[in-house]
């Protein structure tokens, strides 16, 4: 489908290269730390060159990936307010799971799903950030006491396992929901999907 | 290094068994600090055997030297000054210990090593680290309880004390053993040592030290290098030698239980994905809507 005339810009050209770039961090950052995370997955320190190779690269592609990802999460924070519209949509959400919208209230830019989302990752991502130079060898993890080391790779742990589930979430939402790949892809969305998923932004964009 | 004629037991980063047909028999070194008189000869001589020489570094008014461990470096005479309250008075007492890896039957190196085969623990108690397949992560640092293992500048790997393997690999005792001029150093099977520390203890404890005993972890599953303590009662007068030292909970909790479950939550969430698809069908725009 061409874009047509009467499209809405959902996502303008500099969301979605950083959209982008995120994604391309998580995936690398992802694999080669999926590399360390179990013997059963460190065949995957080949694509990175080896294991040693993964090892240098691993807090780099972190670091790429948490660039992008604090950049295009600034630009929407404030549509990422929770209210009280949400806590409704939230209460509702196995009938939303379902397929079915009615009694939910309508939802603006984001819905209030995607807003948990958003503050889930932001605290993921902080978590991955800062725990990672505790144990950053072989520039920073000489600086710290080991238990706090110690605290900061398991933390580390349980954040990336946190981050990668919520993407798994992120990517099946995208995928169950018609043509937002689409959106993130080329930015615009029609009026009948703006009108479904995101009523009260719909009317406030929609006019236009 | 591979050693053929040592049998592996465990590997690093590795879920299905070694090469482990042969057992071989368990061995350890057992230190008698109350012989031991500082001279250093162990540590020249892990340096000659190993071919390893540190950087000749500054002196900072102690006898330690080099002030620690290093990946050149693998042991160490830790100097203590400790007054004793007895019933004469202070009684001041120079504690010296020999410092380096205790090859723990249960190595928090191995259980944190992500690295498949950096580490291995041989049939017969030594712990190795094989420099080839280190990545150079520190893992093992983050795991040993007791601050062994140290990153080399030069490369990066993780180094330390192999109990001399490859010796005993061909029935030698380690370097520094056959150096001790006191005899402070013994090595054999562990059997062996624990009963030669056992014939130790009545003689200290006639000379006034009622707490000497043999320290040999139970926390890390015993050690196989052991030692002979006039206060094996309070251990941590050693240079802090630990007193229950144990593979730290939170590195447990990583290794040992973090990492499977979140594999299957990872797989089990793919699947509730899909089978959501294939139950609810994806979620389209309404005809009327366009």
């Amino acid at each position: 489908m061409n874009r047509p005339a009467d499209a809405i810009q959902r996502h303008d050209f500099a969301d979605r290269v950083m959209h982008w770039l995120t994604a391309l961090g998580f995936f690398l950052a992802g694999l080669s730390g999926l590399a360390f995370f179990h013997p059963s997955m460190f065949f995957l320190s080949h694509l990175f060159g080896g294991g040693t190779w993964t090892r240098i690269l691993h807090p780099l592609l972190g670091l790429f990936m948490a660039l992008f990802f604090f950049a295009f999460a600034l630009r929407h924070m404030r549509h990422n307010l929770l209210d009280a519209n949400d806590r409704r949509w939230l209460a509702n959400a196995h009938v939303v799971m379902a397929g079915h919208e009615e009694g939910v209230p309508d939802q603006g830019k984001y819905n209030a799903g995607q807003k948990v989302l958003y503050w889930m990752l932001v605290l993921c991502m902080l978590g991955l950030l800062v725990t990672g130079f505790f144990f950053w060898r072989p520039y920073f993890a000489d600086f710290f006491p080991i238990w706090l080391v110690r605290l900061a790779t398991l933390l580390h742990a349980v954040c990336a396992a946190g981050l990668i589930l919520l993407v798994l979430g992120h990517v099946y939402m995208s995928i169950w929901t018609t043509y937002s790949i689409r959106a993130m892809m080329f930015g615009w969305v029609t009026r009948a999907w703006a009108k479904k998923h995101h009523a009260a932004w719909y009317r406030e964009v929609g006019r236009q | 290094m591979a050693l053929q004629s040592l049998d592996i037991t465990r590997r690093s980063a590795t879920t299905t068994p070694s090469p482990s047909a042969r057992q071989t028999t368990e061995v350890a070194k057992l230190i008698d600090i109350s012989k031991c008189i500082g001279c250093k000869a162990c540590q020249v001589a892990c340096g000659e055997w190993n071919d390893l020489r540190d950087e000749v570094g500054r002196h900072v008014g102690v006898y330690e030297n080099p002030a620690d461990l290093s990946a050149k470096t693998w042991t160490l005479m830790r100097y203590s000054e400790v007054e004793e309250k007895t019933e004469e008075g202070t009684r001041l007492e120079w504690l010296i210990r020999k410092d380096g890896c205790m090859h723990c039957a249960d190595p928090g190196c191995l259980k944190a090593c992500p690295a498949p085969g950096a580490i291995v623990q041989y049939s017969n108690g030594i712990v190795d680290f094989h420099q080839e397949n280190c990545i150079g992560c520190g893992s093992c640092v983050t795991g040993c309880p007791f601050d062994v293992p140290r990153l080399s500048k030069k490369d990066g790997k993780a180094y330390k004390c192999t109990l001399c393997s490859d010796r005993v690999s061909v029935g030698l005792e380690p370097a520094c053993v056959k150096t001790c001029p006191t005899g402070a150093i013994n090595f054999g099977s562990k059997e062996d040592m624990k009963q030669l520390a056992a014939s130790r203890l009545p003689d200290l404890q006639r000379r006034g030290y009622p707490n000497a005993g043999l320290y040999d972890p139970p926390g890390v599953g015993g050690t196989h290098v052991m030692y002979v303590l006039k206060h094996a009662d309070r251990p941590e007068l050693y240079a802090g030698l630990p007193k229950d030292p144990q593979i730290s909970a939170m590195v447990n909790l990583w290794r040992g239980w973090l990492k499977p479950l979140a594999l299957l939550g990872m797989g089990a969430t793919i699947l509730a994905g899909f089978f959501h698809y294939v139950a609810v069908g994806p979620k389209e725009i309404d005809e009327e809507d366009k």
